[in-house]
């Protein structure tokens, strides 16, 4: 089948794709007539989730602006999204332009799937300095940019302000060690079974953004080897196994967490590190007289002096594809969600945190107290490694995690298992970076 | 002579070619989604194809054996596997006895509202897995759980359903049997609905007790739909996928409900090892073929 399909690309060429291409624009244009309008540009736009159905309010005001140019947004659920995408790509039947987690763009564009935004970008108003620094770096893969950010995500502490205080801690947590001390006296309060903080075993963002606290780089060599045996990261990999050990979390997943909003009501955990989108749940789900005990912090650093710790670079993009036609109007549909009031205006829609900066400074997310844990926890995000292996890679992380929290594995066990698991993942891409390089001098 | 065996031998020719004109449209569908896909399978199951490949297909490798080779030395693949294995061979018989045992029920004479009960019991085969899912994870819930509340009554500690690797799995087959039983139960109450009743009788004046009668009569007389419901039920539980998939996030905690169709699933769908995949694919198919031929076998052996 594989073999099958490259020679079926050869011998079509670009002459039959173009032929194909006519026939489906001819056909367009015979729907737009029927429509009674003239010649029309037809923008495919995949946009995922929620932000696919609430983009569709912002799309009448860029078609007024842009007579001649019909959006088509296609809303895709977000546990659909990755397969359409890679199937979209092999059947060649990728949108003008789509919305992407930052995390999938280095692998669509080691498929070749994207189109480079470099030139497009030089003359625009759309400018990288306009973007948090580590959300815009998620966008460029050796250099070359290839989406714009379009909202952002990462992970701060939330915490229950009046149990901390009960327990004596009278700040958020700004060391590791002044974090553990804080869990301590917040598990030492009586009353029924609780713990300090909760850390679903079957996540991998709070093992990698210790990680990357500690300044761990998780593979090396341009991502051809895994890198999880170094100081760094056993630092790191320790502390957090150490959580549970000491039962300051509970070796929860996910799954178990039957309702994450009753259970922090309830004092069942005292802390946890999740993202923007529990900012408006914990304001609908939690009970009105639970509303004043909550707050928001950026997250600690493994040494106070380096406070507030890193986080993840998360969030979604707006990337065009390179089998587009209509790549012009699709950029400008890019730069038209890109645009400040707009963004704003996505805040209001959806409580999803601009990328822009600039957007911040409307009064609606200025006048937000816990908004402001966000915009600084912003400012000290760093990026995944860019290897289209990564979310493989991450999940290995939080299973070699769990084998320690669950009694198991030892630290040293689960570390070697998983640096050899990791180095088995990148063996084609190795393989690929080895071969690429060495035809380069010839 | 010569004459009329030529012209029925042409006349058998053209019957022929007519029959297959007939059954072509048939076959090239089969062909075409069926053949095909599985031939391409097999050839995908010998190279490295991946997400790489999908970009560019020149960098798929020929790699002969060397999927099974991995496949053979991967301990998740093991785990998969016991995990599949446990899965058959321990919610498959009791599915089996579970609907055996219901049909008895539902069919017995004592029994009033037969086609209610009937419906209740067929109720949860038609019923959407998601939503049994989410339904049976409160049941199993550590703390606010309907079956620990009921074990902490009987005085047992609360037991972490589907969060402790030893219990996640008889979790799952619970939840399955109890899913899947009402469907073998029709086909059971089917096949006790066709043994006469003068049968019963006749054994009944001849000194047959209750057990005599079951092990005697009722067992034979269901032999055909035991060798159907066996193998259906092998070949369905052996393509464990949906259950972990809803219930513990995709094969959790720590592989314990991995099975081999979701290992492959997770391979192919979700990293993209599609030649890999196939690999898991074509020993699945393996497995299952002998497990077929070996009931086949014993069934027959018995008769």
């Amino acid at each position: 089948m594989a073999t099958g399909e490259g020679t079926a690309r050869r011998l079509t060429g670009p002459a039959a794709r173009r032929a194909v291409r006519a026939a489906f624009a001819a056909g367009a244009v015979l729907l737009a007539a029927c429509g009674g309008g003239g010649r029309r540009t037809t923008l495919q736009f995949w946009a995922l989730g929620r932000e696919g159905e609430v983009v569709q309010k912002l799309i009448p005001d860029f078609e007024r602006a842009n007579p001649g140019v019909h959006v088509e947004v296609q809303q895709i659920p977000w546990t659909a999204a990755h397969e359409k995408l890679l199937t979209a790509f092999v059947g060649r039947s990728t949108p003008d332009l789509a919305q992407l987690g930052n995390t999938w763009i280095p692998e669509l564009v080691a498929l070749g799937a994207l189109e480079p935004l470099g030139d497009r970008l030089a003359g625009s108003r759309v400018a990288p300095r306009d973007f948090f620094p580590g959300i815009w770096a998620t966008n460029e893969i050796a250099g070359v940019p290839y989406g714009v950010p379009w909202y952002v995500d990462t992970r701060v502490l939330f915490y229950r302000s009046d149990l901390l205080a009960r327990a004596g801690v009278q700040r958020p947590p700004r060391s590791w060690e002044e974090w553990r001390a804080g869990m301590r006296a917040v598990k030492a309060l009586p009353g029924g079974e609780h713990y300090a903080i909760l850390l679903p075993t079957d996540e991998w963002a709070q093992p990698v953004v210790l990680a990357l606290q500690a300044g761990a780089d998780l593979l090396r060599d341009g991502g051809r080897h895994a890198d999880f045996k170094e100081a760094r990261f056993r630092k790191a990999f320790e502390f957090y196994v150490s959580l549970f050990a000491e039962r300051l979390a509970p070796p929860l997943g996910n799954a178990q967490v039957a309702n994450l909003y009753q259970q922090f009501a309830d004092g069942y955990f005292a802390m946890v590190i999740t993202g923007p989108w529990n900012l408006g749940e914990f304001r609908r789900r939690l009970p009105a007289d639970r509303q004043s005990d909550w707050a928001v912090a950026p997250l600690p650093a493994e040494t106070a002096a380096d406070y507030p710790g890193t986080s993840l670079a998360g969030g979604s993009s707006l990337v065009l594809f390179a089998a587009s036609r209509h790549q012009d109007a699709a950029f400008r549909l890019v730069e038209f969600l890109a645009d400040e009031r707009q963004q704003a205006r996505f805040y209001a829609l959806t409580g999803d945190l601009p990328a822009r900066t600039a957007a911040w400074a409307d009064p609606a997310l200025a006048g937000d107290p816990k908004l402001r844990a966000f915009r600084t926890q912003l400012e000290h995000v760093r990026p995944m490694p860019k290897v289209p292996e990564w979310e493989r890679i991450a999940t290995a992380i939080a299973e070699a995690a769990e084998r320690v929290i669950l009694g198991r594995q030892s630290v040293d066990g689960s570390l070697d298992q998983l640096q050899a698991d990791v180095d088995a993942m990148l063996a084609k891409r190795r393989f690929l970076l080895d071969r690429a390089a060495g035809k380069g001098p010839r | 002579m010569t004459a009329a065996g030529g012209n029925r031998f042409s006349r058998s020719r053209r019957e022929a070619r007519a029959g297959l004109a007939f059954v072509a449209p048939a076959l090239a569908l089969i062909a075409v989604f069926f053949v095909v896909p599985v031939v391409a399978g097999f050839l995908l199951a010998a190279t490295d194809f991946d997400i790489y490949a999908v970009g560019d297909p020149a960098t798929t490798r020929f790699i002969g054996f060397g999927n099974f080779a991995t496949l053979l030395h991967d301990p998740v693949f093991w785990r998969a596997l016991g995990n599949t294995f446990y899965f058959v061979l321990v919610g498959g018989p009791l599915s089996v006895a579970v609907s055996l045992g219901a049909a008895l029920l539902v069919n017995a004479r004592l029994v009033r509202c037969k086609g209610l009960f009937r419906t209740v019991y067929f109720a949860p085969v038609v019923t959407t897995m998601v939503a049994v899912a989410v339904v049976w994870r409160y049941l199993y819930h550590p703390r606010f759980g309907l079956l620990n509340q009921l074990l902490a009554v009987a005085g047992i500690g609360p037991v972490n359903w589907l969060g402790d690797p030893r219990w996640a799995m008889p979790a799952v087959i619970l939840m399955a049997v109890w899913k899947n039983f009402g469907y073998n139960m029709i086909i059971f109450v089917a096949g006790l609905q066709s043994v006469p009743v003068t049968i019963y009788e006749a054994a009944r004046v001849d000194g047959a007790g209750a057990w005599q009668q079951f092990r005697r009569l009722t067992l034979p007389a269901l032999r055909p739909m035991l060798v159907f419901v066996g193998v259906i039920t092998m070949i369905g539980y052996f393509q464990l996928f949906t259950e972990p998939y809803v219930m513990t996030n995709g094969g959790g905690p720590l592989n314990a409900t991995l099975s081999v169709v979701m290992y492959m699933y997770k391979q192919g769908f979700r990293w993209w090892n599609i030649g890999f995949g196939a690999a898991v694919a074509l020993v699945l198919f393996l497995i299952i073929l002998a497990g077929t031929l070996l009931q086949l076998r014993l069934q027959k052996g018995r008769e």
